[in-house]
């Protein structure tokens, strides 16, 4: 095949990707687009292949490679569970950042069969192009196995510091810098190793100081990283399927990670540089006397939202580590039948993932369109008689509007204090992650339910 | 004088961003999840250059240099991605429903 006519290929590849993602414009056009990205792929797949020509013994065990690998994808598409979406979409950003790595060396180790060059003699903006992919695709590897970690419990959330942290980071960048201008003057082999190296520690550095609650920053960072790497590589191989793909990844990451810093009002370098969890916990208000809570049960909430009119159901990560979508939906089922109308609201950085809730929703058969966002829904708490409020806690706290002191000062949350009446179902008093206490157990019209998310949701079930 | 082929490589990738840019904010929220899925899915087309890798100067008595042999792993981590990034996402949008009527 020749190389004009791959070239026209790759282009459709990439116009079909970005169909793929304009499809998620909507629920109803998204499994369409989806299709349009599983087109993409195999068109570039098989014109790779037409392109290479060889079709030897080698091109027997790429085949064999390629259903090993896709088996073993296709079998944890289907096992996941959906809770641990967050866990998998991590997992699978570090795949992509560690083929990019060994692609990169594979070009480094033979220039010729890219036309880059011969070894020792690689041209310059190769070397750099690939350099770059190398560096990214390891921080995006190293980093998303960090994310992973902590998402899945192995490693703990809470943010690791240490004192000269930000110091070392900084030298650690320039290094890669600085290697990469060695690299291209000597073009020794060592130096390559010794950025590759680098990149990897960088790439744990950068994310462990980041605490639980702001993965959904760090899972978008990732996914834009694995995108720039992606297009890094898309130059070196002049490819230019991979360098829009490359650049819509990354555009697509960079977007979320802004979304997800708006809904917490912090910039995004507060993120990364550790925030929260580790210095300004401190400073929340934790010296307040013991004041009083109601504290209720399953009866009473029953018998509350039995007799309202309007329900408004806040969810958040308490309820993914609790699993109680299910058990939340037939509650929402049976108080349906009693005439009761009810809706969900969903706070930007509810959960470990942008979306995150939204999924879990769905999962449970919860219809799409009585799921609703943050500026969508916020003024109706004003007129809701009931709010349950299960598994999440910061982004309803009423001191972000109210006390300018509070670390979560400013950031958009959810009136859920407007509606006539609150239930919180939490497992104790515990502040959240921010590390604060919430205003809200100690209202008037809140009532505590200490309990498990799940097995509260049941209760409530069964005396309606 | 020729303009370098690397610049029309360079355009394509400032006006893909844009692309990426306007597309990425008409996606609706409720849909990141999968929009994360999708996109992963996709950087794994990354598989082209593993398989340049692999292939490249191979003949029946040398298959597994190193260079290809860094192609062939590879070609393992991108194919994981591209079935299970699409599979999942596939799994995760059949769940999307309207109210029944």
């Amino acid at each position: 095949m020749s190389a004009n006519l791959s070239a026209l290929f790759y282009l459709i590849s990439g116009i079909l990707f970005i169909l793929a993602l304009r499809g998620l414009s909507s629920p109803e056009t998204s499994r369409q687009g989806n299709y349009f990205g599983i087109a993409g792929m195999a068109i570039a797949i098989i014109v790779t292949f037409l392109s290479v020509g060889n079709f030897g013994t080698g091109f027997i065990y790429v085949l064999i490679f390629l259903v090993l690998g896709g088996s073993v994808g296709a079998f944890i598409a289907f096992k996941i569970p959906m809770t641990a979406m967050p866990e998998l979409v991590a997992g699978f950003h570090s795949l992509v950042g560690l083929a990019a790595v060994f692609v990169a060396i594979s070009a480094f180790l033979k220039p010729e069969a890219f036309n880059l060059g011969t070894i020792g003699d690689i041209k310059l903006a190769s070397l750099i192009e690939m350099s770059l992919g190398a560096a990214i695709g390891a921080i995006t590897f190293s980093g998303s196995i960090i994310a992973f970690l902590k998402l899945r419990g192995i490693m703990s959330g809470s943010p690791i510091t240490f004192k000269g942290q930000h110091l070392i980071n900084l030298i650690l960048g320039l290094t890669i810098v600085f290697l990469i201008y060695y690299l291209c003057l000597s073009q020794s082999s060592n130096i390559f190793w010794g950025l590759v190296a680098i990149s990897f520690l960088v790439g744990i550095l950068l994310i462990i100081p980041i605490g639980g609650a702001d993965m959904p920053v760090v899972i978008s960072m990732l996914n834009s990283y694995s995108g720039w790497a992606a297009a890094g590589i898309g130059f070196t191989l002049e490819n230019t399927a991979l360098i829009i793909t490359g650049a819509l990844v990354g555009s697509s990451g960079a977007i979320l990670s802004y979304i997800m810093c708006k809904g917490m009002n912090r910039s995004f370098f507060n993120v990364i540089l550790g925030g929260w969890g580790a210095s300004e916990q401190s400073s929340g208000t934790k010296k307040d006397e013991q004041k009083p809570v109601k504290n209720g049960n399953a009866d009473d909430a029953a018998f509350l939202m039995k007799n309202a009119s309007s329900v408004i159901i806040v969810p958040g990560y308490g309820m993914a580590v609790a699993q109680a979508q299910h058990a939340l939906r037939e509650m929402v089922d049976s108080l349906k039948k009693n005439g009761v109308k009810v809706s969900y609201a969903i706070h930007p950085v509810a959960g470990r993932m942008p979306g995150h809730m939204n999924v879990l929703l769905a999962e449970a058969n919860v219809p799409y369109d009585e799921v609703f966002e943050l500026d969508e829904i916020n003024n109706d708490f004003a007129n809701c008689d009931v709010a349950y409020v299960i598994g999440a806690n910061d982004v309803t706290n009423p001191v972000a509007k109210s006390d300018p002191q509070s670390p979560i000062y400013g950031m958009p949350v959810l009136d859920v204090e407007k509606s006539k009446s609150v239930l919180f179902v939490k497992r104790s008093l515990s502040p959240g992650y921010a590390g604060i206490d919430n205003d809200l157990f100690y209202r008037d019209n809140t009532l505590m339910l200490f309990a498990d998310a799940k097995k509260m949701t049941e209760e409530i079930v069964k005396s309606l | 004088m020729e303009i370098d082929p690397f610049i029309f490589r360079l355009s394509i990738f400032i006006l893909s961003i844009f692309v990426g840019y306007y597309v990425v904010w008409s996606v609706t929220p409720s849909l990141h999840t999968p929009l994360m899925s999708v996109t992963n899915a996709i950087s794994s087309v990354i598989i082209v250059g593993a398989i340049i890798a692999a292939l490249s100067g191979s003949s029946a008595n040398n298959i597994f240099e190193v260079s290809n042999i860094f192609g062939f792993l590879a070609i393992i981590l991108a194919a994981v991605n591209i079935f299970g990034g699409f599979l999942v996402t596939q799994r995760m949008l059949q769940m999307y429903k309207k109210k029944k009527k």
